[in-house]
């Protein structure tokens, strides 16, 4: 086994992971909603970065139109669908009532909706550019070493991870924006009897989300095939990670990433990608019958533990 | 079709009411004698195979609009039933059932995928339902009441696999999709690597659902082989091409799967399917005027039309064949069209002349080589007719003379092929 290998393995899995689930889990650890077109969401960033290179913007211009374009499909969602804040405002005019009760912190809902608008989502797109559109290239080349090579794209893509999971920290800990949206997750009512807009603050999270799936369609399109039916391709990885990081959505992401590209990409260089995949599930199922609250649940269970003793 | 008019309009009125339990009562299996012509069309137009369904419903349409202009078939224009399977195999099992015993179609073309194939399989049998499945396959289906028009496995890879060893040598590398039809394609790989003196020196199966190839590609330049089999399938399988060309692995490639069905070198930007050789009965670049005007004719009907695919054409020249037999037959009795295929048919088809095998209800196809260059123009590098051998020669299928249904497989035939035996 060539180290190099198991290395650029390893990031290549992690950065996929990360970049999976890291919109997905600021919506759902903020607002308790699932977001089941969460790889749909990822698709459409992919479409506009895609389309838009093909128009002739450079690259970068090109994934920020990606990014851009997903977070307004997000602002739509969260106004019309998941807080049914444009339907009721109609409603209430013509009927003088709300008809809609939002989606935040009702599981099982918020995923038959959200699933149905990945289906619109889907056929969507499809009836709109049709089947394939002309797929863009991977920049940057290879690194080569003895006899192998990777691409240095997909390599980097894990320090972008980093630098999103960094920046996100960042956003959450040390802006008034971070304070105010953390005590409307913990508690609505009482941040809003001190004054702040939850109905903003959620909107704006939601927006935030659907931006960092469309930043990670928008990484991965010159690299995948760019399909209407991608966002399937995202849908295991982005789940497993939120899930088996548990209750702190970024540090969760952070160390789900890590463990779990740790294991996918050691099975995978030792065995097949076959067993890659196998390896990744069962760990996953592992975690989750073990530690029921996930890695973080985990990381907090041992910190109270070290305190009290 | 078994019935007359008044007849077909009840069913279309009633049938939504009635449901299917009437209708199968009425009309059992096999079809009657009779005038008006009902085609099914089963192929997907959405889902995950609609990029290589799309076209073989178009390429249909175009065949029974040709034929319409032409008269019909036995004077009555060819009606048809063609919903969308959605890339959904129970979608396909309730479609299949509704297009044989509710819309009493003569003929059925349906499904892009292997396992559809088989998931529809028993209820075509079950009701001897002429039907007519086009995909390039692993091979093996000696079935009385199924014609496999596209090329199999071994004729496919049969011209390829020789061509590839003769120009870069004699040790491969096979990534194979990790299912039936990929499992079953690397067997082929094996035997015929055995038959052209070559070896398999390195063979990885890889889930659908992959997307990040960089461990394949660091285990392909670990083995050096001389060329690569890439028997890849699906969208996901499609980004395997961009990310070998940026990781910069050159060596060429052989396959039977990408470019014919796919139009990969038509989607993703060149150089990503450099120096990628494909053994295929057809791609619409074929350089013949026979095939220039059939694709000037496709195009016609379909201006926005994306590409003709190996099963789009398949569909085209199998239902045009048809034609000819329920013509040579003077009616549309499916056991009587059955037996007057398994007489055999020369077929002008647009890659060529062919001709169906009757026992085996396979096609002996005109393969070519086509060679991929750095800017994505397709070369035609090889040209021979190949017939199907495994059915008639190894196994020893003979329809005329023998009812099964049965699928081979070529582990229970060679001892290259069986993976156990390793």
């Amino acid at each position: 086994m060539n180290p190099l290998n198991l290395l650029f393995q390893f990031a290549d899995s992690f950065a996929f992971i990360v970049l999976s689930a890291v919109g997905l889990a600021v919506i759902f650890g903020m607002m308790g909603v699932i977001n089941l077109g969460h790889g749909e969401f990822i698709m459409v960033g992919a479409y506009g970065t895609t389309l838009s290179s093909n128009a002739g913007a450079p690259l970068p211009v090109a994934m920020a139109v990606g990014v851009v374009s997903t977070a307004l499909l997000g602002l739509v969602v969260e106004r019309g669908v998941i807080s049914g804040a444009v339907p009721n405002w109609v409603s209430e005019r013509v009927l003088g009532r709300p008809v809609v009760e939002p989606l935040y912190d009702r599981l099982l809902d918020s995923m038959v909706a959200t699933w149905a608008i990945g289906l619109i989502l889907t056929q969507g797109i499809r009836i709109l550019f049709g089947n394939s559109i002309p797929q863009i290239s991977t920049p940057l080349g290879n690194i080569e070493y003895a006899a192998f090579s990777y691409s240095t794209y997909r390599v980097s893509l894990a320090f972008v991870a980093i630098a999103v999971l960094a920046g996100l920290y960042l956003l959450f800990t040390r802006t008034a924006f971070g304070v105010r949206a953390r005590a409307t997750i913990q508690d609505a009512d009482t941040a809003r009897s001190l004054g702040v807009d939850t109905d903003r603050m959620y909107a704006t999270t939601f927006v935030i989300g659907s931006a960092l799936a469309g930043l990670t369609g928008a990484l991965y399109a010159p690299t995948l095939t760019v399909v209407p039916g991608m966002g399937s391709s995202f849908l295991v990885e982005s789940f497993v990670a939120v899930v088996v990081g548990g209750p702190s959505v970024l540090l969760g992401t952070t160390l789900a990433g890590g463990l779990l590209g740790a294991i996918s990409a050691f099975f995978t260089n030792l065995y097949s990608l076959f067993f890659g995949r196998i390896a990744l599930l069962v760990a996953a199922i592992l975690i989750i019958r073990f530690l029921s609250g996930g890695l973080t649940g985990f990381v907090e269970d041992l910190r109270d533990r070290m305190e009290g003793s | 079709m078994s019935g007359g008019s008044s007849r077909r309009q009840f069913l279309a009125a009633g049938g939504a009411l009635a449901g299917t339990a009437l209708a199968g009562c009425l009309t059992g299996g096999g079809g009657g004698g009779g005038d008006t012509v009902k085609l099914g069309v089963i192929e997907d137009r959405s889902g995950n195979f609609a990029l290589n369904g799309t076209p073989k419903y178009q390429a249909s349409m175009l065949a029974i609009e040709e034929l319409n202009e032409d008269g019909g078939i036995l004077g009555n224009e060819i009606e048809t039933f063609t919903p969308d399977p959605q890339s959904d195999n129970q979608r396909y099992q309730q479609l299949t059932r509704q297009a044989i015993q509710e819309e009493n179609v003569d003929a059925l073309w349906a499904g892009y995928s292997s396992a559809t194939r088989e998931t529809i399989r028993p209820i075509i049998d079950e009701n001897e339902q002429l039907y007519f499945y086009t995909t390039q396959y692993e091979g093996g289906v000696c079935d009385k009441y199924t014609f496999s028009m596209g090329a199999t496995a071994r004729q496919q890879l049969g011209s390829v696999l020789p061509y590839m060893v003769e120009e870069f040598g004699s040790d491969i590398y096979t990534i194979a999709a990790d299912y039936n039809f990929g499992q079953l394609s690397a067997d082929w790989v094996r035997v015929l690597a055995d038959e052209n003196d070559a070896n398999v020196i390195g063979e990885e199966f890889i889930p659908l659902s992959v997307t990040d190839f960089g461990s394949t590609i660091n285990n392909i330049q670990e083995a050096d082989p001389d060329f690569v089999m890439a028997l890849l399938v699906g969208a996901n399988h499609t980004s395997f091409w961009n990310q070998r060309t940026s990781a910069g692995l050159n060596i060429p490639m052989g396959t039977s799967t990408v470019m014919a069905q796919g139009y990969q070198h038509k989607r993703l930007d060149a150089p990503a399917m450099a120096n990628v050789y494909g053994g295929f009965n057809y791609m619409e670049e074929i350089p013949t005027e026979r095939n220039q005007d059939f694709v000037d004719r496709f195009y016609e009907k379909y201006p926005d039309a994306a590409y003709i695919n190996e099963e789009a054409v398949n569909n085209y020249f199998s239902i045009k064949m048809y034609a000819r037999a329920a013509e040579a037959v003077g009616s549309t009795n499916q056991a009587d069209i059955i037996e007057e295929l398994e007489k055999g048919m020369d077929v002008e088809a647009p890659e060529g002349d062919i001709s169906l095998q009757g026992p085996v209800h396979h096609m002996t196809h005109n393969m070519r080589v086509f060679r991929c260059d750095d800017e994505h123009n397709i070369t035609v590098e090889d040209e021979q007719s190949i017939p199907e051998q495994f059915l008639s020669e190894t196994v020893g299928c003979d329809l005329t003379q023998e009812t099964e249904t049965t699928q081979y497989t070529p582990a229970d035939y060679y001892e290259e092929a069986d993976a156990t035996t390793e």
